[in-house]
């Protein structure tokens, strides 16, 4: 019998969740939008409540209080710059959730278990455990509590595929014989370490990707976990998880020239790199602050490009105080922002935004690079390899065919660095030797303290 | 009843992705904060498993309430405290 009351409100609360991410197509539509994908929750958990059969309440009012405590406190009391751990953790939290659902209908139905239910059941573990634990190792490298390097070993690759086999070999065993339930047990403990390994030896640089895979995951769990109990507000708001996820974890892959098997199976930045060939011993042009703000005072147009190094050093707020600098002096400021500039997918635009600049300098790389050739000034902010124009020019390189922002055909480009070391890929930058290029080194923020006090004394 | 499903999951799916293609890439941080708050929409299944007759029901059903309920309630307050950060400066020149 169809409970319509609540199947309207689900409907509803649909609409408005395509309504809410519609609006995020610009930053001043953006709130509209998530308060009507928060009203479209809120009638789903109302509708829920209300139409389906509730016997005992006590646990959903712990469950909701303890859980609005916590999703509180770490909304209000996290610093942005914990911003990539926070998306990681929470993919963990709602994959949790959907495993959960689906063990429990597991043990729920018991032998009214069909082979139809099973294979909805089998892909909700199945993608929730790899995504639980998966996301908690981007959650633990991302924190610091797990080294952030590729961890690999010998014969790395066959472990995870044979892995990989066993499991859904046993998914397929379970869709004919659904009532086994060692098998189910072990299916999702295999996932569980899935998850495991299959990021383990992901590095640092290569999160973004690995956060847009587990977006999508956490969603296709969630619409595994409605066609398992029949409700179609799960599928839909999955549906639209997995797909923000795809499609994030393709502008990511693109933007580092790589398919996704290449990111999962091949921990690039690891000893395969052969760079001796690639070292430079042309000279370098090193200057300081003082000469850097007469380059900068002479400037019309300047174009900032910032990477991680920048979130490492929070230099966001130092770097906004320069930009004010320049355009109290009529310069025209701009900031250039690759796809995978930092640990997650905007995560530039992020730390930007919190340091009070305004969105419409914020210049994606496929419009800036156009116009590289007419800026004057282009400031790099402790990004490497997205800069690297070998990317371009040298057939050989490993991240050849990359897109990078084309600060080199800038007339002059000030690079701040800590020091001569090599990027995330582990290759030499060809770029600091040219002779536009000027090298400033040391601490971003430090640098650019040291920078806009000389800029205002006079 | 299953392959109505399927039609629904596919053409969400297809809604997603055109929907989703039209994000302004400044917004992919709030919008893998706010997919996933929208994904925490397994607190429906989790809510009726809490609140049916059946102990370890309720006991799994507890940990999915409150898992979910961190990321909606999390999910879409760190989502509006960073949409709140993009703002458009207003400059004299222009």
């Amino acid at each position: 019998m169809i409970n319509y009351p609540l199947e309207i409100t689900y409907i509803i609360a649909s609409v408005l969740f395509i309504m809410g991410l519609k609006g995020l197509g610009h930053p001043e539509s953006a709130r509209r939008g998530m308060h009507y994908a928060e009203i479209g929750m809120l009638m789903a958990v109302i509708g829920t409540l209300l139409g389906q059969s509730i016997v005992t309440w006590q646990w959903i009012l712990i469950g909701l209080v303890i859980g609005s405590a916590i999703g509180t406190a770490m909304a209000i009391f996290m610093p942005m710059t914990a911003m990539p751990q926070r998306i990681a953790i929470s993919h963990a939290f709602g994959a949790l959730a959907a495993v959960l659902v689906g063990i429990n209908e597991f043990i729920v139905k018991g032998s009214e278990i069909t082979s139809g239910l099973m294979g909805a059941l089998g892909f909700e573990v199945l993608f929730g455990s790899l995504t639980v634990t998966g996301s908690l190792m981007a959650f633990g490298k991302l924190q610091g509590v797990l080294r952030s390097a590729p961890m690999t070993y010998k014969g790395q690759n066959f472990v995870n595929i044979f892995l990989f086999f066993v499991t859904v070999g046993m998914f397929v065993y379970l869709v004919f014989f659904p009532q086994n339930t060692l098998v189910f047990g072990l299916m999702i403990a295999l996932s569980f370490l899935i998850g495991i390994f299959i990021v383990m030896p992901i590095g640092g640089a290569d999160m973004p990707v690995v956060l847009s895979l587990m977006n999508s995951y956490a969603g296709l769990a969630a619409a595994a976990t409605g066609f398992a109990i029949d409700n179609k507000v799960l599928i839909i708001a999955g549906s639209l998880d997995g797909s923000s996820g795809f499609i994030l974890s393709i502008i990511m892959s693109k933007a580092m020239n790589r398919s996704f098997a290449n990111v999962l199976f091949g921990a690039v930045g690891t000893a395969q790199v052969d760079t001796s060939t690639l070292h430079e011993d042309r000279p370098i042009t090193k200057i300081n602050v003082e000469d850097a703000k007469f380059i900068l005072e002479q400037a019309d147009r300047v174009v900032i490009v910032p990477g991680y190094g920048m979130a490492v050093a929070q230099a966001q707020h130092a770097v906004r105080e320069l930009s004010d600098e320049l355009e109290k002096r009529g310069t025209k400021v701009e900031y250039a922002i690759h796809p995978v500039a930092g640990r997650m997918p905007g995560h530039m635009n992020v730390l930007l935004a919190e340091a009070n600049v305004s969105y419409d300098q914020l210049q994606e790389m496929e419009v800036i690079n156009p116009t590289m050739d007419t800026v004057d000034v282009a400031i790099v902010i402790g990004a490497n390899d997205v800069v690297n124009p070998a990317a371009r020019t040298d057939k050989g390189s490993p991240i050849y065919g990359m897109p990078i922002i084309d600060v080199d055909k800038a007339r002059t480009v000030i690079v701040m660095k800590r020091s001569m070391a090599t990027g995330f890929a582990g290759i030499e930058n060809p770029l600091f030797y040219q002779e536009n290029t000027k090298m400033l080194f040391g601490d971003a923020k430090n640098v650019l303290q040291q920078l806009i006090a000389e800029f205002k004394k006079n | 009843m299953l392959f109505e499903s399927f039609y629904i999951l596919i053409l969400a799916g297809f809604v997603g992705f055109e929907v989703i293609k039209r994000v302004t890439p400044t917004l992919h941080t709030p919008l893998m904060s706010a997919t996933n708050a929208i994904s925490g929409i397994s607190l429906v299944g989790s809510l009726v498993a809490a609140g049916s007759d059946h102990f370890v029901s309720q006991m799994l059903g507890l940990v999915a309430v409150t898992a979910a309920t961190i990321n909606v309630v999390g999910g879409f307050m760190i989502t509006e405290r960073m949409l709140k950060m993009f703002k458009r400066k207003k400059r004299k020149q222009q």
